[in-house]
């Protein structure tokens, strides 16, 4: 299947996702962080104006840190996110998923210069295009990773339905569906879960037939949420 | 177990689990709801607990809140750093010399690649002074007449600079990127290092030769002197970094390319992290001691010749016991 969730084992057995981020968000994140050191360079020089030589003196030593060293110091300080990366809620890592250590974030940073090759990142475009993992020469020169930093499904239950058997036992994997539309019900319009809900066939047939009738006659996508709620062992 | 047994026996310390995480996200230590030495059992139980969640099939929505907590618990648990300044420490006395040495052929190679056509034009400059010209161009070497006529107090200083500190600046910003170019350009199968290397060494072999052709002996040669141990040095470093990362790609030996290449950057950014100090020391030395016009030349090469011991004893006699050389079993792994 092609998708970009990755699944690393951790030593204490168990496996963690982890969703890799596209050329285009980490693009994104890039430029609004040049857009802010853009900002900082025009502040630095607009006052280093008054402080003449050792304005202009200190002004290069800010530049020269920042355009090498900006995205480490973030990396390391800043659970691995930039503000730009923080904004497109991304996070670099280790290949394990460990956080990025200051070897792996000052090579991913520095291999930017070629990266950026032949111009406007010519090699790190290519490159992360030809890997699955999209990594740019520099991720691959320091094993990370860009991910996602959270993952948005934050799927819940919803709480107050009176739970209700299912007509007969159902198969471990039908429980498991029953209950994932019930947690996802929230994010669908109510026609879109009751349609949805109608593929449960059988389960609901003695609803589908009504439901024209009658207008207070049980949503089927009701009725599959109390065997959700049934299932996962809220008996009353 | 049903789900919501499972939930009601385990969300009191889920919850102190997730507490325990806000509280060390905001990197503050008071106010944990147990103490740290608790936090790998703690971490350890939350896995199992995932685990169980998997096995049983419980649904997405207990999945994903048990794995964004292992989450950042992982991410946590494993970030810790012990005693940083002391692994510091330790690697520029003891590991980086002990790196160095064990790399003395990329060094040696290094060296030979921009010090060959540095030197090589600097003396056939001596005997055809227009060959210079083949490499700089005319108002380089204008600039750079300019910059050590034998009339000026300051020496070395662009006709726009103002004050040593804004030189400083400049010689940061310039050499350290030269520096670091040269490093990553190693990825390039070595080419980038390669032309860096040649380029910097036939530039200043050009400018070195055509001054001295002129007969700046004192004022060029004086100022290059100070910090020439420095910044030498360290291009060379940075030079020995990049053919480390090229020859990883070019001959990988028993490894795959991606695992050398990684390897041999781990090697390269720590031979760079010296390179990068010697840099800086030599933008220091550049800016506040080369530039002094009025100091005799005399004590300038001296000076100099005194940064070249020092170097060359730190490279030689740092990180050596009684018994002899140490051993560079342990020098790649993670202080």
């Amino acid at each position: 299947m092609l998708d970009t969730v990755r699944s690393i084992e951790t030593p204490e057995g168990i496996e963690l996702a982890l969703q890799v981020a596209g050329p285009l968000p980490r693009f994104l994140a890039w430029l609004m962080d040049v857009l802010g050191r853009l900002v900082i360079y025009w502040i630095l020089q607009v006052s280093a104006v008054y402080l003449g030589g050792f304005g202009s003196g200190l002004f290069l030593i800010v530049f020269f840190l920042l355009e090498w060293f900006y995205p480490v110091l973030f990396e390391l300080y800043w659970h691995g996110q930039t503000p730009g990366k923080r904004l497109m809620g991304l996070r670099v890592v280790n290949d394990d998923g460990t956080p990025i250590r200051a070897s792996a974030s000052v090579i991913r940073n520095l291999v930017r210069f070629v990266d950026f090759l032949p111009f406007m990142y010519g090699f790190g475009i290519v490159s992360s295009m030809f890997h699955p993992d999209f990594k740019r020469l520099g991720d691959l020169s320091a094993a990370t990773v860009v991910i996602y930093a959270d993952k948005e499904d934050e799927a819940n239950l919803p709480s107050g339905t009176a739970p209700q058997a299912p007509p007969w036992p159902l198969a471990p994997h039908e429980q498991k569906t029953i209950i994932d539309f019930a947690e996802r019900r929230k994010q669908l319009t109510p026609q879109r879960a009751n349609e949805l809900a109608m593929s449960a066939g059988v389960l609901i047939a003695g609803l589908s037939a009504k439901e024209a009738q009658i207008e207070s006659a049980v949503e089927p996508a009701d009725l599959l949420q109390a065997y959700a709620t049934w299932i996962v062992g809220e008996h009353h | 177990m049903r789900q919501s047994h499972f939930i009601e026996r385990n969300d009191a310390q889920w919850r102190e689990l997730e507490h325990f995480l806000n509280v060390l996200d905001s990197s503050k230590s008071a106010g944990l709801p147990f103490p740290v030495d608790e936090f790998d059992r703690r971490y350890r139980r939350i896995c199992q607990h995932l685990a169980i969640a998997a096995e049983r099939g419980y649904s997405r929505g207990l999945q994903g809140r048990l794995h964004g907590l292992v989450m950042r618990a992982h991410q946590h648990f494993y970030g810790i750093q012990k005693r940083p300044w002391r692994a510091a420490a330790r690697f520029l006395l003891d590991d980086y010399p002990r790196l160095v040495r064990r790399e003395w052929r990329l060094l040696a190679l290094s060296a030979a690649l921009f010090m060959a056509p540095l030197l090589g034009l600097l003396a056939a400059a001596q005997f055809q002074p227009e060959l210079v010209y083949t490499v700089a161009d005319n108002s380089a070497l204008n600039d750079a007449e300019s910059m050590y006529d034998p009339s000026l107090d300051k020496l070395g200083r662009d006709r726009d600079a103002q004050t040593d500190f804004q030189m400083f600046g400049f010689y940061i910003y310039n050499n350290t990127s030269i520096g670091f170019r040269t490093f990553v350009g190693g990825l390039l199968f070595g080419l980038g290092t390669i032309f860096f290397l040649l380029f910097n060494g036939l530039y200043i072999g050009a400018i070195a030769g055509h001054l001295t052709a002129l007969g700046y002996i004192e004022t060029f040669w004086g100022f290059v002197a100070g910090h020439s141990a420095f910044e030498l040095t360290a291009i060379m470093l940075s030079g020995a970094a990049g053919l480390k990362v090229g020859l990883a790609l070019i001959a990988p030996a028993a490894r795959t390319r991606r695992l050398a290449l990684r390897e041999a950057m781990g090697t390269g950014v720590k031979l760079m992290y010296g390179a990068v100090a010697l840099f800086f020391a030599a933008a220091f030395v550049e800016a506040f001691w080369s530039s002094i016009g009025t100091i005799a030349s005399l004590t300038k090469y001296l000076v100099g010749g005194m940064g070249w011991i020092l170097v060359g004893a730190y490279f030689l006699a740092s990180g050596i016991t009684h018994s002899g050389y140490r051993p560079l079993t342990d020098i790649n792994r993670e202080t």
